[in-house]
């Protein structure tokens, strides 16, 4: 059974208070899908730390985010679409503690722990795509 | 930008976070507070944090920052009013906040702050 949709929303991540906007979108659907709100919280967690992510090393982009189904349960996927530097060594970029930038190096590593499934597409020179989905326990 | 208001009690300096945080927020407040501390002398500052939805790493480091600031004026720092999903949260995410007192609520965050002034004043 494919996976359910009710219609992606998508909103850009070009300013600071774009990161917030991103964050109560992802709130929403969190919400409406019956996150527990520890999930909840740690989902609009995860898609702080990717939204800035985005702004900062890619340079600006866009979020999606999408009531999903796998057929046994609903859950919320986000995720986060820039045209940057790309991610050239996937390997540190995860580890913990590494930053290219003036962040703790927690946000990819952080922000996969938060979520039940985190995806990362990235190629250099072209862009990164991280997707991020929380399921209904 | 939205800022965040400080306010002062007797030597305490107290910020209670009611807005949704965006990052520039948090700088100018880490600014507005060395420059209020500085210019009153306060020996304690108290984030109350009970309406914080979420703290994420830059947030999170925003405390540890504070809190060295503060301690550079002679003052400390309690973090008051941390909501559970968001403790789970933060530990699960890797941000510990070793270094940055907090207490379970304003008034227990206040008690230790009047307790650390009067070891301070002996």
């Amino acid at each position: 059974m494919p996976p359910r949709s009710d219609g992606p929303e998508q909103i850009p991540i070009d300013a600071d208070d774009d990161v917030v906007r991103v964050r109560q979108l992802v709130r929403t659907y969190a919400q409406q899908t019956k996150l527990s709100l520890v999930d909840q919280t740690k989902l609009v967690t995860a898609a702080s730390e990717l939204a800035r992510n985005t702004l900062i090393y890619g340079g600006g982009g866009f979020a999606r985010v999408e009531e999903v189904s796998d057929g046994r349960r609903a859950g919320v996927r986000a995720s986060f679409h820039d045209e940057g530097p790309g991610i050239p060594d996937l390997t540190l970029a995860l580890a913990d503690g590494w930053s290219s930038g003036s962040g703790l190096g927690l946000g990819l590593s952080g922000a996969r722990r938060l979520v039940d499934q985190f995806d990362l597409d990235t190629e250099v020179g072209r862009g990164t795509v991280v997707t991020v989905t929380k399921w209904k326990r | 930008m939205e800022r965040v208001p400080i306010l002062k009690i007797g030597g305490v300096l107290l910020v209670s976070i009611q807005i949704d945080l965006q990052d520039q927020s948090v700088l100018a407040l880490q600014e507005d507070l060395a420059e209020k501390i500085s210019s009153t002398g306060a020996h304690g500052v108290v984030i109350d944090i009970s309406a914080v939805e979420i703290v994420d790493s830059f947030i999170g480091r925003m405390f540890a920052t504070i809190a060295s600031i503060s301690r550079l004026f002679d003052a400390d720092t309690v973090v008051v009013g941390m909501r559970p999903a968001v403790a789970i949260t933060l530990v699960e995410l890797g941000l510990t906040l070793g270094g940055v007192r907090t207490a379970l609520d304003l008034e227990r965050g206040m008690k230790i702050l009047g307790q650390l002034g009067r070891g301070r004043d002996a």
